[in-house]
């Protein structure tokens, strides 16, 4: 998988907590300046990652659930799932090896 | 000229960086801008930008970093999104340490701005992003119909206040002075709004615990004549109060003062030849876009006439 996979409220869990695989989880909204500047960044990895993570967006905007039930009040949140629990959670734009670190921690 | 990678490489891509490039493409110089996250820095987060000339309607931050990166691309500026680990100088070149290798240059800008500064009181960092924010435009949308918090008096402070009020239902502004440094401007709108009961201001007060067992709930204040201290009930709190530079990766090359700014000349040389610094990185009085750009097409005409002269020998 190359690309990040758009997730919505109605997918999340079939998606996101049902998946076998590690899920990087990317909140993010069109207004949100920081949140274009780890854009390409999310890509990167998904492309680097691909078969071990499942990268993942979810528009803050058009899905209000999900970031509710997470308890998320800043953009960008980047959550690390695995096997259905939150493993990691990073707020804000952080450099790539940030987010590298908590994938490894999570692999 | 030497064999090296490129004439000029530029750390940091907001606007003093991009307005660099912009001056060195001009000068048809080879440059190399390397930028950590995206083009743009703090401009990004800004939602409208009314003071820099030009602009008479404003223009929001994402589009005058969009416009500053094409007019430097235009001009044949190349950007790497790419993190910088270190820089070594070196006689006549400089070397980049990249993640995955290294890159030298004639010359070498660092224009790496600077950062929001935290306030340092309890709670702050535990309720970062569960109430806590340090950017408005990113985040006042979580807090519609809420009542939260400004802290700050600056010009930032005083924009994001304005910029909240859209959403928030009420703000409580908190400021450690009895005046604000902000704008005039934005100091009538602020109180225009005081007077509509949509913000409180707290004056001579500062926060010294933010209080919630997940979420953010209050946010304790001590006012500092009185010592008195109210516990606020608040949902929300942003921070606008000040910046800290990205300088500590080079700390034990080059001097800086107390805060962490980097010293420069007029030209913005620093005391190693060839390397030269611009925008909110440097120590100096006032940041601001403006002072940026010039800070940038300074230090990239000061780069040129240095390389000009290394060539000549």
């Amino acid at each position: 998988m190359a690309e990040p996979l758009q997730v919505s409220d109605a997918d999340f869990e079939q998606e996101i907590l049902k998946s076998d695989i590690p899920v990087l989880v990317d909140f993010w909204a069109a207004w949100c300046g920081p949140c274009r500047a780890i854009g390409p960044v999310v890509e990167e990895l998904a492309r680097d990652y691909a078969g071990k993570v499942k990268v993942a967006k979810m528009n803050v905007d058009e899905n209000a659930k999900t970031p509710a039930k997470y308890g998320i009040r800043a953009i960008p949140t980047l959550i690390i799932f695995k096997g259905g629990q939150v493993a990691e959670q990073i707020t804000g734009a952080v450099s790539r090896s940030i987010i590298e670190n908590a994938l490894k921690k999570a692999l | 000229m030497p064999a090296w990678d490129y004439d000029l490489i530029i750390i940091g891509g907001g606007p003093a960086g991009l307005t660099a490039g912009i001056y060195a493409g001009r000068a048809r110089l080879k440059t190399l801008l390397l930028e950590k996250l995206i083009h743009g820095g703090q401009m990004m987060t800004t939602d409208l930008v009314e003071n820099y000339p030009g602009f008479p309607e404003g223009i929001t931050g994402f589009e005058l970093s969009d416009r500053m990166r094409q007019q430097a691309e235009r001009f044949g500026l190349l950007i790497r999104s790419q993190e910088v680990l270190e820089l070594k100088p070196g006689q006549p070149m400089h070397t980049v340490v990249l993640p995955d290798g290294q890159l030298t240059a004639g010359a070498v800008i660092i224009a790496t701005g600077a950062r929001y500064r935290r306030l340092g009181v309890p709670g702050e960092d535990k309720l970062t992003g569960r109430g806590v924010s340090f950017c408005a435009t990113c985040d006042g949308a979580f807090f519609k119909d809420e009542t939260i918090a400004m802290v700050g008096g600056g010009d930032n402070a005083l924009t994001e206040a304005l910029f909240l009020e859209r959403f928030a239902k009420k703000i409580h502004l908190i400021h450690r002075r009895d005046q604000f440094r902000g704008a005039k401007y934005l100091q009538e709108r602020v109180f225009q709004l005081e007077k509509l009961d949509k913000v409180e201001i707290h004056w001579d007060s500062e926060v010294v615990e933010f209080l919630g067992p997940d979420n953010l709930e209050a946010a304790k204040i001590k006012n500092v004549r009185t010592l008195e201290e109210t516990l606020l009930p608040i949902t929300g709190a942003f921070i606008a109060i000040g910046m800290l530079p990205n300088s500590g990766w080079l700390k034990d090359l080059l001097p800086l003062d107390d805060w962490g700014f980097l010293f420069t000349d007029v030209i913005m040389a620093t005391e190693i030849p060839g390397i030269f610094a611009a925008g909110d990185v440097r120590a100096k009085l006032w940041r601001q876009i403006s002072t940026a750009v010039g800070d940038g097409s300074v230090a990239a005409i000061a780069a040129g006439n240095y390389l000009e002269e290394l060539k000549r020998g």
